[in-house]
């Protein structure tokens, strides 16, 4: 009796182990599943013309130029307006604010903003900048919306690597005759770079990802010119496969697969530097 | 001290320092970066601005009666309806089917990695699953449309090619890493000793894993759960794709249904005219999805706060 039960504990046990292996990896082969099948599709379809084309009613000929630059200026302006607002909030919580009432406030709030979905954000882009600003579907507009998506992330980010500094190093310091913000600029900042460099980089990745807020604010799905100022209207990546998989022709779906390939090629190395830094940094210290 | 001051290289600083004092300029300093800090208390009120002040337009023009509790919802056709209702089932729908995948998965996966794998293996696979959540959420919604739906319209042949089913499946699987991390940090703060209080009463890990850690790191659970349904019903594109645009008062996950936020991109993807009374529903369907992600969030942390010294 007592060893049957025994028995059946332990099978339970095993049972469970395997389980748990099997869970562990079963998002992982889902997702490999996903890419192989997205990779027949779309490697064939990747050559030199598809990444300098602009998109085209005919599928044979359409490519992903525009959309690669409207990437590439949404995200230098989002980390130019979110790096520097990001780090500045992020040591004024952690080295000025800390006990204030209003560091308390902030940080609750930015817990709340790190739950808003996306959209919401494009809302907001679409009503403050394009209207308000009068900025309009544009670049400054996309990227500023984004930049305000992104924000929470960076802030906390900068903020573990700056908790992670040793109150020993800021002593030493003060102990050398310097101002709380020299202490924060030359020593601080320095030893927390690398976690900062980590959360940025995740932050920017995800940016390049999303659709939803900047089809809200604007972004156009057919855009035949590459954009030269900040002002122009644009579309990005995320953007051009949704409107490729949107279409019912096979071709289109082709191209979807081919620029899902050059989206996750750009995420996967990015977040792959993150890994990296964050593999170096847990050496250091 | 001028002199001194003048063979520093940090040039900005000199800048300043000629105008004022070292104490005037830690001030001046300090009040930038508390601005810094203050533009994410600006970000919550202009949403809040936004949302309310275009709402308030549009409830002037629909009683909030009819959008509570209309069942349809059929702003952009001749024969108008403003029933909330249908695109507020799709999203629960959605987010329930995505919710049954990530829940066991994720908290088997913490269990797992926690009472029964190496610490090597654990720190190991962590960073790999964290792949799943950098996934731009269009992929996901393709691999939806064109692998998922094929795969079980093999099993059910009436399904449709739009459905919140393989929607809800794939996000389920995007929000697993979250589940996984929040409830991994739940199991982890369980302190040893009321591990090892199990084991040495002759309890196996299995049963350790159920009857002891899972109670005591319930509330953490329940955070991660909820926060895992605040993020699955504010996901966009995968429904966007894969689940359908049409929308309709079911909980039947073969046929297509539309989203709170699908509708919004639909609306974005249109030519309606700004100020009218189409252009204002997109508010009114945010300030509900804003309302509804809001609640679970401070719920959460509220939930967390209260239990977080539990053990200490």
């Amino acid at each position: 009796m007592s060893s049957n039960f025994k028995r059946i504990a332990r099978l339970k046990d095993q049972s469970f182990k395997y389980f748990g292996l099997f869970s562990t990896f079963f998002g992982l082969i889902m997702l490999a599943i996903f890419i192989s099948s997205i990779f027949s599709q779309g490697i064939s379809r990747i050559d030199w013309d598809f990444i300098t084309n602009f998109p085209s009613r005919n599928a044979g000929k359409a490519g992903i130029l525009s959309a690669l630059a409207g990437t590439l200026w949404i995200i230098v302006i989002t980390a130019l307006a979110a790096i520097p607002i990001g780090i500045g909030a992020a040591i004024y919580l952690e080295e000025f604010g800390k006990k204030s009432r209003l560091g308390k406030i902030i940080e609750i709030n930015i817990t709340n903003l790190a739950g808003v979905p996306s959209i919401i954000y494009g809302l907001l882009g679409l009503e403050i900048f394009g209207r308000i600003f009068g900025l309009g579907g544009s670049i400054l507009t996309g990227s500023f919306t984004l930049a305000l998506l992104i924000l929470p992330i960076i802030i906390v980010a900068t903020r573990e690597a700056i908790k992670a500094v040793p109150n020993s190093l800021r002593e030493a310091s003060y102990a050398l005759g310097s101002s709380k913000w020299q202490t924060v600029k030359m020593t601080v900042i320095p030893s927390a770079s690398s976690g900062i460099i980590t959360g940025i980089i995740i932050a920017l990745s995800r940016a390049i990802g999303e659709a939803a807020p900047l089809i809200v604010v604007g972004a156009l799905a057919y855009v035949p010119f590459v954009p030269t100022t900040p002002t122009s209207e644009f579309t990005v990546l995320p953007i051009q496969i949704f409107n490729w998989v949107s279409r019912p022709q096979e071709a289109f779906l082709v191209n979807a697969s081919a620029g899902i390939i050059i989206l996750l090629g750009i995420t996967f190395l990015l977040n792959a530097f993150a890994v990296y830094l964050r593999i170096k940094r847990n050496v250091k210290y | 001290m001028l002199l001194a001051l003048k063979y520093t290289p940090d040039y900005t600083l000199n800048f300043l320092q000629l105008f004022m004092t070292n104490r005037k300029r830690e001030k001046l300093i300090e009040l930038v970066l508390a601005f810094c800090a203050l533009l994410t208390v600006l970000t919550t009120a202009g949403i809040l601005f936004v949302l309310v002040s275009e709402a308030i337009h549009f409830f002037s023009e629909v009683s909030i009666v009819d959008f509570l509790t209309d069942t349809q919802w059929t702003p952009l056709f001749a024969e108008k309806h403003f029933g909330i209702l249908p695109l507020l089932t799709g999203t629960l729908l959605t987010s329930f089917i995505a919710i049954l995948v990530a829940l066991p998965t994720g908290l088997t996966i913490a269990l797992f990695l926690n009472e029964y794998s190496t610490v090597r293996f654990k720190n190991i696979i962590k960073p790999i699953l964290e792949i799943l959540a950098s996934v731009p959420t269009v992929v996901y919604g393709f691999f939806a449309l064109t692998v998922v739906t094929p795969f079980l319209q093999q099993i059910f042949p009436s399904m449709s090619g739009f459905n919140s089913l393989s929607a809800g499946f794939v996000m389920g699987i995007m929000i697993i890493p979250y589940v996984s991390s929040l409830s991994d940090d739940a199991i982890s703060a369980v302190p040893r000793y009321i591990r090892e209080g199990s084991l040495a009463l002759g309890a196996n890990r299995f049963q350790t894993s159920f009857r002891v850690i899972l109670p005591s790191a319930s509330s953490g659970i329940i955070v991660s759960a909820i926060l895992a349904i605040s993020r699955a019903i504010g996901e966009t594109m995968i429904v966007a794709i894969a689940a359908g645009q049409q929308p309709r008062l079911t909980m039947n996950p073969m046929v297509p249904i539309e989203t709170i936020t699908t509708y919004i991109v639909k609306v974005s993807l249109g030519d309606v005219a700004q100020n009218s009374l189409e252009y204002r529903t997109i508010f009114a369907a945010g300030i509900t999805l804003f309302a509804f992600t809001f609640l679970l969030n401070n719920l959460s942390y509220w939930l967390n706060k209260k239990f977080e010294k539990k053990y200490v």
